[in-house]
């Protein structure tokens, strides 16, 4: 494996960390928000907010992590991706800051604020939207190179199908993450209202997020046949996938073994993002930017290397301390310790 | 092939999200120390007081450390989407100190969040205060290090270029450029200086309205002291980082001073009006040779003059202005500080009286603008460079449209989440004061303990 590989392997994970901690926390948002204009907030709120409160901010970390480690491996991404992104990329930062600011004012100062609530809601469910933008110029045909400077052609962005699958595709499988992972921790929590709401919601979300799935394979055959190929020689991870979500569902209508339920999503998005990511080798930005004529030089990469070792020495009891104190604390869960400031 | 108008709206959106971000982010900084003293203090005394004290302010902190992380994060965001050319370079050179931010902020996130969660959950409160030390370490070093990215774009080395590459790339050596440890200190000590005044403005507000009770009264004691401490701290690296100016960048020195004609024993010039055209300047105190020992502690020494510099490599001249509010303000809150701690010890009673705590009041607000003035003066002081000497602030911004609608949007959106925050936080205060806390915990109240 040489270092190209390694970086990008690094901040592949990181990005799929982001995607399922802020798949919950979006639809979490979102939940919340419709819960309490439908009158079922007594229902959600509290497993919501118990969860959220203390994890909010490090949610938030994963995607600085991600942005900061790819102009760091890979410094020319902030020239392609940055100059044609700075208006969806000005629209994510807009929602983020109405997102994380409210859901603070909600969750500490104002208790219950419905306009707070909502706002954050609705930023929550259109940032998956807006960051799939980043996925679907990614794969070619939308960045134009004008006088040497890349630029987003929007309306050849915005007439694609292909990026109307991968905005469905985004917002579904964010809504269904984050009920299953809720109904697993409603379910730890013995709150059995809660989980049999989001359980429903689960199974609701699975439809669009299949039928977006089959769109996106479809519309790439002929959007970018090279990728495509790429895809289909890993059939066995996706298929793997398909059957991890049969399996989730399975468990589901049984409502039985949440906790394997949990895995098993893990498992399968992870499956699938590894298999989008490896096909999508060596492009960064189809056909402009690879993986090697982007890479920074060895010198820096070896310091980032070792410094995200390090890191992670610090990091990873940190996040173990975190998840057991709240996550896997039963008494937390439940409501029985509520020791806030 | 310089876009004009996205240089000029570039550089107007940055502007807006720092000046905003600072505000919270120098809160961010600066209050988890002050938490900490006040639950040392608590445990130390053994006294509720102080970590009624320390629970408070972390209650009102949650609601600014949330509005400085998201502005953090588009500002992070915004360097990438604004301007690519310099973070393309950045990337290369000063990605490593930038990579460490985030893992000083996943700590700093991850035992605040933490801390938050587990008031009374320990029976020893000294584990609890253990739980600080990450946040404060955590919040510290993020600015350490953002602030070592700051100081390279002032004194860039660790790299050579040739025919337009970058070569020889060295990421430690790029940290520990010329003007690091002068911004760093500053950034640190002043950060605590302006949140300590912070919360003593509040106690002397609150005790201004009325409230008498013993906790006010540790509480404006307590950060008026310890703002004096830093004050005066920020005040002596404040001296450094002019040293550090007149070496390093005597353009920015020598704009800040209105010091236009190279030469020795030269004169500090204080407040005063300039006239662009003729170079002449109206109305100021002129300190002879003041510049000079400043500049070189040597009374008689040479301190360049602006006029020594192409006039396309220089700074403004306003710069002069945000220098003498910044360190007039400074110098302010070091005397009202210490002459409050002096008379609390020799028992004077005038600084009880309802002027001298409207002088308190007004501190808070004032050292934020002072840090607000600090960061234009140093950022402008380097116009028109991004990377001193390498690369200019119009060769580095995007070559996008639009950049004129995002920086109204963001401008409302901080003008939004400003009003947010502080309805927000007053309404917290207010519906649940400390007198009723106090009663609900059932401990003991009154004058004094």
């Amino acid at each position: 494996m040489n270092i190209e590989i390694l970086g990008i392997t690094v901040l592949w994970i990181f990005l799929f960390g982001y995607i399922l901690v802020g798949s919950i926390d979006f639809g979490a948002g979102f939940f919340n928000a419709h819960g309490i204009m439908t009158g079922k907030q007594h229902i959600l709120s509290k497993i919501i907010q118990r969860y959220l409160s203390p994890v909010w901010e490090v949610t938030n970390v994963f995607f600085v992590f991600f942005f900061v480690g790819i102009i760091g491996f890979f410094p020319k991404t902030a020239v392609y991706f940055g100059q044609p992104m700075l208006i969806p990329g000005s629209i994510i930062l807009i929602l983020l800051c109405i997102r994380g600011s409210y859901y603070a004012f909600e969750a500490y100062g104002a208790r219950g604020h419905k306009g707070y609530a909502t706002m954050y809601g609705i930023a929550g469910v259109l940032m998956p939207a807006a960051l799939s933008i980043v996925l679907t110029i990614s794969e070619g045909g939308f960045v134009d190179i004008v006088n040497g400077q890349p630029e987003l052609n929007y309306k050849a962005l915005f007439t694609s199908p292909l990026t109307w699958s991968i905005v469905i595709l985004s917002i579904s499988a964010c809504l269904y993450i984050s009920a299953t992972f809720l109904t697993w921790y409603a379910n730890e929590a013995k709150d059995m209202a809660a989980r049999d709401l989001l359980r429903k919601y689960a199974l609701i979300w699975a439809i669009p997020l299949v039928i977006s799935v089959i769109g996106i394979m479809v519309e790439l055959k002929s959007h970018n046949p090279e990728h495509y190929d790429r895809m289909v020689d890993l059939w066995y991870l996706l298929a793997l996938s398909a059957l991890m979500f049969i399996g989730t569902i399975y468990l589901l209508f049984k409502k039985m073994k949440f906790g394997l339920a949990i895995g098993l999503v893990i498992g399968q998005f992870l499956l699938a993002f590894f298999a989008y990511g490896i096909s999508h080798y060596p492009y960064l930005m189809y056909p402009h930017l690879t993986l090697y004529d982007s890479f920074t030089n060895q010198t820096m990469a070896i310091a980032l290397v070792v410094t995200f070792i390090l890191g992670l020495c610090l990091l990873v009891p940190a996040m173990w301390l975190i998840l057991k104190l709240f996550v896997f604390n039963k008494n937390y869960a439940e409501g029985k310790e509520d020791h806030h400031a | 092939m310089v876009n004009e108008s996205s240089v000029f709206f570039s550089r107007l959106l940055t502007e807006f999200t720092l000046t905003f971000h600072i505000i919270y982010a120098t809160i961010g900084v600066g209050v988890p120390l002050m938490i900490m003293i006040a639950q040392w203090l608590g445990i130390k005394k053994n006294d509720e007081h102080y970590i009624l004290l320390a629970r408070r302010i972390a209650r009102g902190y949650v609601i600014t450390v949330a509005v400085g992380v998201v502005t953090g994060t588009a500002f992070g965001l915004q360097l990438s989407l604004l301007w690519p050319s310099f973070m393309e370079v950045a990337g290369n050179v000063i990605a490593l100190p930038l990579f460490m931010e985030t893992f000083a902020f996943f700590f700093e996130a991850i035992f605040l969040g933490i801390y938050l969660y587990t008031w009374d959950r320990f029976e020893n409160q000294k584990k609890h205060f253990l739980l600080l030390i990450p946040v404060a370490v955590g919040s510290a070093m993020s600015a350490v290090f953002i602030t070592i990215v700051n100081a390279f774009m002032n004194s860039p080395q660790g790299f050579d270029i040739q025919d337009g590459q970058l070569t020889n790339i060295q990421p430690i050596v790029a940290m520990f450029s010329p003007s690091m440890p002068t911004k760093v200190g500053h950034v640190l000590v002043s950060a605590f200086m302006t949140s300590a005044f912070l919360l003593a403005a509040i106690a002397a507000y609150r005790m201004i309205r009325g409230s008498r009770h013993a906790y006010y009264k540790k509480s404006l004691f307590l950060f008026m002291k310890i703002g004096l401490v830093f004050s005066i701290a920020t005040a002596i690296v404040g001296d450094f980082s002019a040293k550090y100016l007149a070496e390093y960048q005597p353009e920015k020195l020598a704009a800040a001073e209105w010091h236009f004609e190279t030469e020795k024993d030269a004169d500090l010039i204080l407040f005063g009006v300039l006239n662009e055209e003729t170079e002449q300047i109206k109305y100021e105190i002129r300190i002879p040779k003041m510049l000079s020992f400043l500049a070189h502690n040597n009374f008689n020494a040479e301190v360049t003059g602006l006029n020594a510099f192409p006039k396309d490599e220089t700074p403004p001249l306003y710069i002069h202005y945000l220098f003498d509010f910044m360190v007039t303000i400074g110098v302010f809150m070091i005397l009202l500080s210490l002459v409050y701690v002096i008379a609390k010890i020799r028992k004077w009673l005038f600084v009880d009286s309802k002027w001298f705590r409207w002088l308190i009041v007004l501190g808070g607000p004032l050292t934020f603008l002072a840090i607000e003035a600090g960061w234009w003066l140093a950022e402008v002081g380097r116009q028109p460079w991004i990377l001193v000497k390498y690369m200019k602030v119009a060769d580095a911004a995007t070559t996008s449209g639009n950049v004129g609608l995002m920086a109204i949007l963001f401008g409302i959106l901080y003008v939004i989440l400003g009003i947010g925050s502080v309805v927000v936080l007053v309404r917290m205060f207010k519906s649940n004061p400390v007198e009723r806390e106090l009663a609900d915990r059932k401990m003991e109240g009154g004058d004094s303990k």
